[in-house]
């Protein structure tokens, strides 16, 4: 092997070499994906979400340690490519299965401190394989510096390719089995390297160990270990739990388990009171975790009586023979409700195609065929997209639409969703829904209830603020609210509540043992009857919301529970800051339960990726004195203008990839399709770059961006709109060519700033660039949380705004040649 | 390792009694002071959990606790009831793991839980989710009879072993499916239910003594959110009550609409 390459060696990098540059860059993006797939089935999403966030942070780990090895490295290159390769392929699956070793429990963290060893244990074990594969493409910059534009493309191209690769697989093979596929195409990315420099033995022998090691994973008996807290683990715990079937696929790992000695019993919200209990079920976890059920079905209805005792049957007491549209079908059970209840048409919609494939085949006989029942209509789809997508007739055409439950009983408790975006509970998707009821239809939305009250009033609010903005005026008058000890039920009709009705839903309350929360002229002394809380909190702030003092009450209460928009599409984060001492201080009786701890997880991110950043950022000008000189002869613009486009980058495909996963409605069509497409089409505006690297083609290309992005920012919904009802295939190639010009554009400045600092080999140069390398990566993990924050609090136009002003800033401080 | 077989040499070879007494002497000594030490923190415990009642008095409508549970808790050996890796935490007020993804309550819960029930010395008490078994062993030293049922067969007969001993004699426990309660000793005063699920078990409300209470935590594992009070009337009706620990209203201004 030639282990030195000539220092002055202008020659171009081989398509071999790009290649393998770009199977390095698809390993690791496939990587960061798939570990959060498989932490997210150990551990919870948040945290998942915590730790591959952090360990990103080996990017900025490679920048740092290679401005501080200089160019002892770089001459070195093609032995420290191999090295690296070799141990990013080692690592990606290593590093997992030691990290699932490591005893960390997320549930102790507010009451031991040792887990945030544990978590830091993990998180820096994860880093490596990101440390590795960021190794391999910092030293490509300086090896091919008079080409980084060429080698920053293949670095983006495959990482596109990887993110699209990753997703794709997951349909059709376990995680564990991609992490071999991950790890082998590093071995192949070395495959290349030698092959390109002539070794052709020992790539020969690479490229065998390439293609053995995914048969080799495939036939290990490697496992998946959920942590001991999550219900899946504690369900096979309990004496003749037998697991039946497991699916995996990128929405989630499905598990179905029989527990025949101590049976499933999933009825949310039973009366107290009933007679009629839940026959034989089976268990449904996604990611180990969201139990929810699949009920043993015979075609005898009369034995499913106990389906009428639970709150969600108020609607049924109100109509004949409905047609409904049920958005959450999952195991099945709102479906028996339904057929319980004589529904005349349903109309099923479920996101997630195993579960629908595992009801309509393997437990179809099971679950009485119910996917398959001839009143009972399948629609594959996201709920919020189904409703965007299908025509709303003239008159609506459902007499029942129910929203069902999203989430566990206790995960919603403990703040798990507080990250995620929800566009099925927003004042738009409120408006949508009604548009397709009947006249008279209702709305149905079911939340458990949490105390002191959140989901209940912020649904609340965000229907009445829906019926305002539609210039409804009697709005009070068209709601129901209800509630047993943890469920509550909202019902919003197309029309007014009559005395009749009224009448029968007080019956059903009373024989249920539920409490009425609001109904049109109920009075304080009819609520907190049954199941009583120290003041009537549900009746004061349905009082509250429909009265003179909604906006000051919604502005006092501890919690967040403003009306929620597409805009700012967080239902779950019900957190204030304000009440956060007095939360504190009352931890250990109770106060902890009540933290958001998604919220707070995700400013714990940030907090530690700041000060790990500056760490990184600061460590080389500490240590050398050469890398400060140089740094500060530039007068901070490499720091400001590298910073400034990773969070210009990230704040946009961020922002961009949550308004289009409204308009492609399938969380996981809308992510392969965004993240693949800014990312190829960024890795070919680098390769357009060529030698261009003065500041007039610069101001072209960032007046460019702004142009595109403002007009986006204004026109996108109406683009949405008009072609919201076309197939999925047209909306995904309209949004490729929506993306397209825009990622073209943001692919060019990194590369011709770079270029800029590169300039002749030597060892400052190098370090340099491998510090700018660094801030870029750090701006960049910084940037994805601090986006995700930003969207919370001042919504996603804001997050698109900032990041033209990032723009703005980089192009006042593009560096001057070296 | 090395010392326990310097140790057994030396006595088994030599048979020195002055050696065998003196170890002896340091065993007692040890203990002694190992169950001054627990009982000190379990003092300790006490105090936090008195105060923790005083705290959030507003919202449980209990300053104190009844005699009998304060005596309950200062007699049982929590440290008996935790796996050998957490004896040292024992006295902490705070749940902590015992395997299985199961957990001891934490004190203050256990205390407060105990306390709603309003329990007599002649009560038959039916608990649901024996776990470790600390909280059926506090309920022993109040009530005549224990009744508790667990799920995952370890936890159970780990339980089963610690009831064994001496002063447990009134708590019974089997390894079944607790939905539907335990209808040979029924009804109960009161059933206590460690872990709540999407629903409260009607036929455990049946199993409730007409004046009698049952009570549930809600949360996760390791943060109980708030109590379930069920309570069956003279008549047979039932109502629930929820009480959160916390002295926190969801209206600034301390709840004084």
């Amino acid at each position: 092997m030639s282990a030195n390459t000539p220092p002055e060696d202008n020659s171009k990098p081989s398509v071999a070499f790009l290649f393998s540059i770009g199977l390095i860059s698809a390993a690791s993006l496939g990587c960061e994906i798939l570990l959060m797939r498989l932490f997210s089935i150990i551990q919870w999403h948040h945290f998942a979400y915590m730790m591959i966030s952090l360990a990103l942070l080996g990017y900025a780990v490679s920048g740092s340690f290679i401005t501080l090895m200089g160019e002892r490295l770089s001459r070195r290159f093609d032995h420290a490519y191999m090295i690296n390769a070799l141990l990013f392929s080692l690592m990606a699956p290593g590093s997992f299965f030691l990290a699932q070793k490591i005893n960390f429990n997320p549930l102790e963290i507010l009451w031991d401190k040792g887990q945030w060893l544990r978590l830091a244990e993990i998180f820096l074990l994860l880093m490596l394989p990101f440390l590795f594969a960021a190794n391999c493409i910092c030293l490509s910059f300086l090896r091919y510096r008079k080409h980084i534009n060429r080698i920053y493309s293949a670095d983006l191209i495959g990482a596109g390719s990887g993110a699209l690769g990753v997703i794709l697989l997951l349909y059709w093979l376990f995680p564990l089995t991609i992490l071999g596929l991950i790890s082998a195409l590093a071995l192949a990315a070395m495959a290349l390297l030698l092959t390109d420099r002539r070794q052709l033995k020992p790539a020969t022998i690479c490229a065998g160990f390439a293609l053995l090691l995914p048969v080799l994973v495939w036939h290990s008996d490697l496992q998946i270990k959920p942590v001991t807290y999550k219900s899946l683990s504690q369900t096979l715990n309990q004496i003749g739990t037998q697991v039946l079937e497991q699916r995996s696929g990128p929405l989630g790992l499905i598990t179905v388990v029989a527990s025949p000695d101590i049976p499933f019993r999933e009825a949310p919200g039973l009366s107290l009171l009933s007679r009629s209990l839940p026959p034989e079920q089976l268990g449904l976890f996604v990611d180990a975790d969201s139990l929810s059920a699949i009920t043993h079905f015979d075609g005898d209805l009369s034995r499913l009586d106990y389906l009428h005792e639970m709150p969600s049957a108020l609607p049924y007491v109100l109509l004949q023979q409905p047609e409904v549209l049920i958005l959450g079908s999952g195991g099945g059970s709102a479906l028996l409700q339904a057929l319980w209840h004589d529904a005349s048409r349903i109309d099923a919609v479920e996101l997630n195609a195993d579960i629908v494939d595992l009801l309509r085949h393997q437990f179809a006989a099971y679950s009485g065929g119910i996917y398959n029942h001839e009143k009972i209509h399948v629609h594959v789809a996201e709920a919020r997209g189904f409703l965007e997508s299908t025509p709303a007739l003239n008159e609506g055409k459902y007499d029942l639409i129910q929203i069902e439950l999203l989430g566990a009983f206790n995960a919603s408790s403990a703040g798990l969703f507080a990250l995620s975006e929800t566009y099925i509970y927003t004042v738009e998707a409120m408006q949508k829904a009604l548009q397709h009821l009947k006249p008279d239809g209702l709305l149905s939305l079911g939340r458990w209830v949490q105390l002191p009250p959140r989901d209940g009033p912020r649904l609340f609010a965000t229907i009445t603020e829906a019926l305002q903005e539609q210039g409804i005026t009697d709005i009070a008058e068209r709601l129901i609210w209800i509630r047993s000890w943890n469920m509550s039920l909202i019902l919003v009709k197309n029309g007014r509540f009559d005395q009749t009705e009224i009448r029968q839903i007080k019956t059903f309350c009373s024989s249920r043992a539920f409490d009425l929360v609001w109904y049109p002229g109920i009075s304080e002394n009819e609520v907190n009857q049954y199941n009583r809380l120290s003041q009537p909190f549900f009746y004061q702030a349905a009082v509250a919301l429909l009265g003179e003092e909604r906006e000051k009450y919604i502005d006092q209460y501890k919690f967040n529970i403003t009306p929620v928009t597409d805009d700012k599409p967080y239902f779950f984060r019900f957190f204030r800051w304000r009440a956060l001492p007095e939360l504190l201080a009352q931890g250990k009786t109770g106060g902890y339960s009540l933290l958001d701890l998604g919220y707070l997880v995700l400013i714990a991110t940030l907090i530690l990726a700041v000060i790990f950043s500056v760490i990184l950022v600061m460590l080389p000008l500490l240590v050398n004195r050469t890398v400060r000189k140089v740094i500060f002869a530039s007068q901070s613009r490499v720091a400001i203008y590298f910073s400034c486009l990773g969070f210009a980058f990230i704040f946009i495909e961020i922002a961009f990839m949550q308004r289009f996963s409204l308009y492609l409605a399938h969380p996981v069509i809308s992510a392969a399709t965004l993240l693949s497409a800014f990312l190829v089409f960024a890795g070919l505006g680098s390769r357009c770059t060529g030698r261009e690297k003065n500041r007039r083609f610069l101001i072209r290309v960032v007046a460019g961006i702004i142009l595109i992005s403002s007009t986006y920012l204004l026109f996108l919904s109406q683009l949405f709109n008009a072609s919201m009802a076309y197939s999925n295939v047209s909306k995904i190639i309209f949004s490729v060519i929506l993306i397209a010009p825009l990622a073209l554009l943001m692919g060019m400045p990194f590369p011709i700033g770079l270029s800029r600092l590169a300039g002749e080999q030597n060892d400052t140069n190098d370090r340099l660039v491998a510090w700018a390398w660094c801030v870029n990566g750090c701006a960049s993990i910084i940037g994805a949380v601090l986006a995700t924050l930003l969207a919370m609090h001042l919504g996603i136009s804001a997050v698109i705004i900032l990041a033209l002003l990032f723009y703005g800033i980089a192009l006042m401080s593009l560096p001057d040649y070296q | 390792m090395h010392i326990t077989l310097i140790k057994r040499d030396l006595l088994c070879k030599h048979g020195l009694p002055p050696v065998t007494i003196c170890l002896l002497l340091l065993f007692y000594w040890g203990s002694a002071v190992f169950a001054d030490d627990f009982s000190q923190s379990r003092e300790a415990l006490v105090q936090e959990i008195i105060s923790d009642f005083k705290a959030t008095a507003a919202q449980t409508h209990r300053a104190e606790m009844a005699p009998a549970v304060l005596n309950a808790l200062r007699k049982t050996p929590r440290h008996e009831f935790v796996p050998s890796d957490q004896v040292k935490r024992a006295y902490r007020n705070r749940p902590l793991p015992i395997g299985y993804g199961q957990t001891i309550s934490q004190p203050f819960i256990v205390a407060l839980m105990t306390e709603l029930l309003d329990l007599q010395s002649d009560d038959v008490v039916l608990e649901i989710g024996t776990g470790s078994g600390y909280q059926a062993a506090v309920l022993s030293e109040i009530v005549d009879q224990v009744y508790s049922i667990e799920i995952i067969e370890a936890l159970g007969e780990r339980a089963r072993k610690t009831f064994d001993r001496p002063g447990y004699q009134n708590i019974h426990t089997k390894i079944a499916d607790g939905y539907f309660g335990w209808q040979a000793h029924a009804p109960f005063d009161a059933i206590i239910v460690t872990a709540a699920a999407s629903h409260i078990p009607p036929p455990l409300v049946k199993q409730i003594k007409p004046g009698g209470k049952m009570i549930i935590p809600v949360g996760s594992r390791f943060m109980t959110q708030h109590l379930v009070l069920v309570e069956k009337d003279e008549n047979g009706s039932v109502t629930t009550e929820q009480i959160l620990p916390v002295v926190f209203v969801p209206l600034t201004g301390g709840g004084k609409r």
